[in-house]
C-alpha cells in the first residue's frame, strides 16, 4: 500500500494506481473525459490536471495517468489547477462547440464561449473508441490519423474496414456520439432486437429482459456477447463495479422437490402473418396489438407516443377485432379480451393524437364489470364503430384521398355497404391462442387440452382450477383465454388449493393401482405413453417399465395397452373378469 | 443302455420346421448318436402300421410340426400321443396353427371354391370335388375329411412342452432334446422360450422416442425401414412388443419387424388383441377421418395381428366365416 495526500487529506491505495483513483477513493470529484474504467489510462484529452507539490517547486500532471507514489503531495483545485483546466476546455470549446459533454464541463468551469475560432468538429479525440477497439475488441479496426490540427480517428486509409466487427463498441463509448458505424465497417452492423419491445427497439448483449424482470439483473445472451464467442470484449466485466460478471457461469439444472405445481405458461399472441391479406410484416404500419401495446407505453420504444415508423403522428387509426378468432380458418374460440383491450387501443390512440379512430368489430363483447360503461366512454370519444370483419388491407389507392395511405376494406354490416377506409395505421386486435409449448408442457404434467388446446381443467364448473391430475392446478390463460383480473382469480384460487394440499401433509392414494411384473416386463415402454397421470417410468438399466404407485390412479390404461400382459392391476386381474364372465354365460345357459 | 427313441411327424405344415432338422448338416449325426429316429416321414419311408405295431412308451418322444386340419392328422397325432411318452408341439403350426390357421379367416366352401374351380390354373370343366367316399372300378376310396377349422395341435391331443418359432430355432430345439435327456423337464405345458417380450432383447428398443405416437402405418413392400430405428418409431407395425423372445431377432437382423411366431408371453391373453389394444391407444389422429386413413393404412390387419395364431386366439377364426357355415 501507498499513503499520499490529497488537498490535505491522506490516502492507502494499493500499488500502480492513479491519482486519480487515490482523489475518487476520497470522493475528491475531478473532471475527466478521456478515460475510463474498462480501459488503460491514456491522457487524452487533460481535463483531470492536478498539480504536484514536489521538494523543488511544483507541476502539472495528468491524474489519470500519473502513478500514485508514496509521500506524494497533490492539489486538486488549485489556481493553478483550475486557470489551465479552463484553457485546456476554451481549446476544447474551439474545436468542438457543438458538443454536449464539452459544453457541459465547460459551463461548470464558468465558461459561456471560447476565445478562439471554432472549428465546428465532433470528435473530443479522447481515443476511447481506438482504445476498446484495440484493447477490448482485439481488432483495432480505428486509429488516430495525422498529426496537430490534422488529427482524426478514421480505420486505415479511410476505407471501410473488414477487420470491423461492427460489434458498436466505439459507438457507445464515445462520448460525443460522433462514430458513425456504417463509415467505418464493410459489415452491416446487426442491432440486436429487444424482445421486449416486440423488436422495435434494440438491446445490448447483456440486458435486463424488462423493467419489472424478477429477478431484475443483467443476463448474458449467449448468442451475441463477444465474450462468450470469441473471447474479446470483456467490457461489462471491466465496467461492473459490483465485480458480479462472471463468463465462465454456465447453464444450471435446479431441482426443486415439491408437492404441488401451478400451472400458469399463459398465452401466445396470435401471429398476425398467417393471414396474408392484413398486410402484417408488409406494411410499415401495420402493427400487432402487442407492438401497439409497447408503442402506447411510456416506457416503451417511442416512450409512450403513438406514432408511424417515420416519426409523424398518424391521422386516422384502425383497429381490426378478432384477427385470428372467430374464425375458422384460424380460431373458432372468442378470445374475450380483443374486444376491451381494442377499446383500450381506441382510448389511448383518443388520448394521445387527434386521429380519427375506426374499430371494426363483429359483435361487441363487453363481458366484465364496468366493461360495458368504458365502452359507452369510449363511444363519448368520437371513436367510429363499424360493425363488420375487415377484409383486406392494402395500399392500393382507388381515390386521390386515398393515395400514400392503407386503406382498411370491410363491409358494414349495419349500413350493408362495403367501406374504404383510408388510415395511416392498422392495429390487429389478435387472438389468445395457446402457447406453442403447451404439448411439451402437458406431457410434462400430464394435462389434457380442451378444444383449441388451452389446457382442460378438471370440471368446468365445479373444478375450474383442478387439472386431472392431482396436485397440478391451473391459473390465467393457459387454461383458456381471459384477462388479468380472472386470471388473478384463478392463480389465488390455485395457490389455495395448493396450500391445503400441502398442509395437511399426506395424500391418500388409490387402493387399487397397476404393477409391472419385472420378471415380464420387455421394456417396450409403450405403457408409459399410455398413462394419463405419468405414473411410469423407464428403468433403462433393468430394461423394464416401473410404476410409481404414489401417482398412480389405477384407470387401467397400462394395463390394457401392455402388449406383453406384463402390467397387472391389483385386485382388478383378466382372470377376475373371466371368470366373472364365464358366471354370467354360465347362468344364462341354465 | 439302449438310445432314447424319437419321432418326427408332420401334419398341416410347410415343411420349414423339417428344415431345421435338415439344416443341422453334419451335425444331424449328434443327433443320431444321442437318439434313434424312430419315424421322420420327410426322410425314413414308414406305414401306419409299423407305429401301430409300437408299444406305449416304447418311444420317449414326438415332435410334431403342423396345424390339424384334416381327419387323418387327427388319427396320426393320437396314435403318436398313445405310443409316445412326450409330445411336443414343435413350430408355430403345432403350436397356435400357424400360417395354415390363417385359412380361418375364411371357410371351406371358399377354400375348395378357389382350389378347384376359380384358381387361373385350375382346368375343371366338369367341375369335379374331391369326395370323401368314391367307388372307383369297384373299390371303395376314401379321402380324409377336411374339417371346418384349422385346429393347433393341443385342441386334438394332450401337449406336454411347445418349441415356438417358424421354424423353431435350433438353439431352441437343442436345450429342449437336453432337458429330455437329463431328465430336467420344465413344468408340463411349458412353452420352451424366454417369458419376455421380443422388445426386451431387441438392439432397436434404444432408440424408441420418448412417447410413441402412430400416425400412418407403412409396408416392407412400398418403404424400406431404417436399419436401426425400432419399427414401431418408424411407423411399421412390429409384432415384437407381443411376441416372447428366444428367436434371436431372426427378422428384426434382416431388416423386418417381428410378425409374431413365437406367439404370446405367458401373461397375454391373446397377442393380437393385446398388440391391437397398445397400437390403438398409441395412434394419433385429429378427426375421425384421420383416425380412418389410419386403420386404412393397416393393409390386412387380421392377418398382421394373428398371422401366426388366429386358431389359438380367443377368435379362432373370423366371425363372418362362422356364420356361413352355420
Ligand atoms: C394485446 C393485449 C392487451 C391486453 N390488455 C389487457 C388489459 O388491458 N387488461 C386485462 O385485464 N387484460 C389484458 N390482456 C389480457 C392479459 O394479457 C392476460 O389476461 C394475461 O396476460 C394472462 O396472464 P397469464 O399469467 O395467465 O399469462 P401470461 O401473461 O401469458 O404469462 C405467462 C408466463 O409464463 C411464461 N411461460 C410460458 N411457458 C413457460 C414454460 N414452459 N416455462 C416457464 N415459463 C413459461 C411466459 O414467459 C409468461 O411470462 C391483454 C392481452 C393482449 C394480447
Ligand atoms: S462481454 Fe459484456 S460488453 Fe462485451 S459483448 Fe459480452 S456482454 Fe457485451
Ligand atoms: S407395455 Fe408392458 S411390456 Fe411394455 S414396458 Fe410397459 S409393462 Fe413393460
Ligand atoms: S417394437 Fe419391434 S423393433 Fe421395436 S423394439 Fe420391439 S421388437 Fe424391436
Ligand atoms: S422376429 Fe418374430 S416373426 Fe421373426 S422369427 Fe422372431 S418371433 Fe418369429
Ligand atoms: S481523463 Fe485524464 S487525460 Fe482525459
Amino acid at each position: 500500500m501507498i499513503s499520499l495526500t490529497i488537498d490535505g487529506q491522506v490516502v492507502e491505495v494499493e500499488d500502480g494506481s492513479t491519482v486519480l483513483q487515490a482523489a475518487r477513493k476520497l470522493e475528491i470529484q475531478i473532471p475527466t473525459l478521456c478515460t475510463h474504467k474498462a480501459l488503460l489510462p491514456y491522457g487524452a484529452c487533460r481535463v483531470c490536471l492536478v498539480e504536484i507539490e514536489g521538494s523543488r517547486g511544483s507541476w502539472l500532471e495528468t491524474s489519470c495517468t500519473f502513478p500514485a507514489q508514496e509521500g506524494l503531495v497533490v492539489n486538486t483545485t488549485s489556481d493553478r489547477v483550475l486557470r489551465t483546466r479552463k484553457i485546456v476546455l476554451e481549446l476544447m470549446l474551439a474545436r468542438c462547440p457543438e458538443v454536449e459533454v464539452v459544453k457541459e464541463l465547460a459551463a461548470e468551469m464558468g465558461l459561456e464561449d471560447t476565445r478562439f475560432p471554432k472549428k465546428g468538429e465532433d470528435c473530443i479525440l479522447c481515443g476511447l473508441c481506438v482504445r476498446v477497439c484495440g484493447e477490448k475488441m482485439n481488432a483495432g479496426a480505428v486509429h488516430f490519423v495525422n498529426r496537430g490540427t490534422g488529427k482524426a480517428v478514421e480505420p486505415p486509409y479511410d476505407r471501410h474496414s473488414a477487420v470491423c466487427m461492427a460489434c458498436g463498441a466505439c459507438e457507445v463509448v464515445c462520448p460525443t456520439g460522433c462514430v458513425d458505424l456504417s463509415k467505418i465497417t464493410t459489415h452491416q452492423p446487426r442491432p440486436i432486437p429487444s424482445e421486449f419491445d416486440e423488436g422495435l427497439s434494440s438491446r445490448g448483449s447483456i440486458y435486463v429482459p424488462f423493467a419489472q424482470a424478477v429477478p431484475n439483473t443483467p443476463v448474458i445472451d449467449k448468442d451475441t456477447c463477444i465474450r462468450l464467442l470469441n473471447g474479446d470484449c470483456g467490457a461489462c466485466q471491466a465496467f461492473c463495479e459490483a465485480d458480479a460478471i462472471d463468463y465462465d457461469q454456465e447453464d444450471t439444472i435446479e431441482e426443486v422437490d415439491v408437492g404441488a405445481v401451478i400451472v400458469a405458461t399463459g398465452f401466445k399472441l396470435f401471429d398476425s402473418k398467417l393471414i396474408n391479406r392484413y398486410g402484417y410484416g408488409k406494411f410499415d404500419n401495420v402493427l400487432s396489438a402487442m407492438e401497439f401495446e409497447r408503442i402506447s407505453h411510456a416506457s416503451g420504444p417511442t416512450l409512450g407516443k403513438v406514432i408511424m415508423k417515420d416519426g409523424r403522428s398518424p391521422q386516422a387509426v384502425a383497429i381490426l377485432h378478432c384477427i385470428g378468432s372467430r374464425d375458422e380458418n384460424y380460431h373458432e374460440h372468442c378470445s374475450r379480451v380483443c374486444c376491451m383491450y381494442s377499446l383500450k387501443f381506441a382510448h389511448l390512440v383518443k388520448e394521445k393524437t387527434d386521429a380519427e379512430v375506426y374499430n371494426l368489430y363483429i359483435d361487441m363483447r363487453a363481458f366484465g364489470k364496468g366493461y360495458e360503461e368504458f365502452y359507452k366512454r369510449v363511444l363519448g370519444e368520437g371513436v367510429h364503430f363499424i360493425r363488420g370483419k375487415a377484409a383486406d388491407v392494402t395500399d392500393v389507392s382507388e381515390t386521390p384521398e386515398e393515395k400514400g395511405k392503407l386503406i382498411v376494406v370491410a363491409e358494414d354490416t349495419l349500413l350493408g355497404v362495403t367501406r374504404r377506409l383510408p388510415v395511416d395505421m392498422v392495429i390487429l386486435s389478435g387472438a389468445l391462442t395457446p402457447s406453442p409449448d403447451s404439448a411439451d408442457v402437458g406431457r410434462v404434467f400430464s394435462l389434457g387440452c380442451s378444444q383449441g388446446g388451452f389446457f382442460l381443467e378438471r370440471h368446468p364448473k365445479l373444478a375450474p382450477v383442478d387439472s386431472m391430475s392431482d396436485g397440478i392446478f391451473l391459473a390465467g390463460a393457459c387454461q383458456g383465454p381471459k384477462d388479468i383480473p380472472d386470471s388473478v382469480a384463478q392463480g389465488a384460487a390455485a395457490a389455495a388449493g395448493a396450500l391445503s394440499l400441502i398442509d395437511k401433509g399426506k395424500v391418500v392414494i388409490e387402493p387399487i393401482t397397476a404393477e409391472i411384473i419385472e420378471d415380464r416386463c420387455a421394456g417396450c415402454q409403450l405403457c408409459i405413453a399410455n398413462c394419463p397421470y405419468a405414473a411410469i417410468e423407464y428403468d433403462k438399466e433393468k430394461n423394464i417399465s416401473v410404476v410409481t404407485e404414489e401417482l398412480c390412479k389405477g384407470c387401467g390404461t397400462c394395463v390394457a395397452g401392455c402388449p406383453s400382459g406384463a402390467a397387472h392391476q391389483k385386485n382388478f386381474e383378466d382372470e377376475q373378469i373371466f371368470s366373472e364372465i364365464e358366471g354370467i354365460l354360465t347362468g344364462s345357459e341354465v | 443302455m439302449a438310445k432314447p427313441k424319437v419321432a418326427f411327424y408332420w401334419c398341416a405344415s410347410c415343411g420349414g420346421c423339417e428344415e431345421t432338422i435338415v439344416d443341422l448338416a453334419e451335425d444331424i449325426l449328434g443327433v443320431v448318436e444321442a437318439v434313434d429316429i424312430a419315424l421322420w416321414p420327410v426322410a425314413i419311408d414308414m406305414k401306419r402300421k409299423d407305429v401301430e405295431a409300437w408299444e406305449p412308451g416304447d418311444v420317449a418322444v414326438a415332435f410334431i410340426n403342423g396345424a390339424v386340419r384334416l381327419s387323418e392328422q387327427k388319427e396320426w397325432v393320437e396314435l403318436l400321443r398313445e405310443k409316445c411318452s412326450l409330445v411336443i408341439a414343435f413350430g408355430s403350426c403345432a403350436h397356435m396353427g400357424g400360417i395354415p390357421g390363417l385359412a380361418n379367416a375364411t371357410n371351406r366352401e371358399e377354400i375348395f371354391a378357389n382350389k378347384y374351380h376359380r384358381s387361373p390354373t385350375v382346368a375343371n370343366p366338369d367341375g369335379i370335388v374331391p369326395q370323401e367316399q368314391t367307388n372307383v372300378d369297384g373299390y371303395d376310396l376314401e379321402l380324409p375329411t377336411f374339417w371346418k377349422d384349422v385346429k393347433p395341435l393341443n385342441e386334438v391331443i394332450d401337449v406336454d412342452y411347445y418349441l415356438p418359432g417358424c421354424p423353431p430355432p435350433f438353439d431352441l430345439v437343442a436345450t429342449a432334446v437336453g432337458a429330455i435327456l437329463e431328465g430336467k423337464l420344465p413344468p408340463k405345458g411349458s412353452v420352451i422360450a424366454p417369458e419376455k417380450a421380443l422388445c426386451d432383447t431387441c438392439e432397436r428398443n434404444d432408440t424408441k422416442p420418448d412417447e410413441m405416437t402412430i400416425t400412418e402405418f407403412k409396408r416392407t413392400a412400398t418403404s424400406t425401414p431404417d436399419p436401426e430405428k425400432c419399427f414401431l418409431a418408424d411407423g411399421f407395425l412390429c409384432m415384437g412388443p407381443a411376441t416372447r423372445s428366444g428367436c434371436g431377432e431372426r427378422c428384426i437382423n434382416g431388416n423386418m419387424p417381428c410378425r409374431g411366431c413365437f406367439g404370446p408371453t405367458p401373461d397375454a391373453i391373446d397377442p393380437g388383441l393385446k398388440l391391437l389394444a397398445a397400437i390403438a391407444s398409441r395412434g394419433e389422429a385429429d378427426s375421425e377421418e384421420d383416425a380412418k386413413a389410419l386403420a386404412d393404412s393397416l393393409v390386412d390387419p387380421l392377418g398382421t395381428y394373428y398371422r401366426f395364431g388366429l386358431p389359438a386366439s380367443m377368435l379362432k377364426r373370423s366371425a363372418d366365416t362362422e356364420r356361413a357355415q352355420t
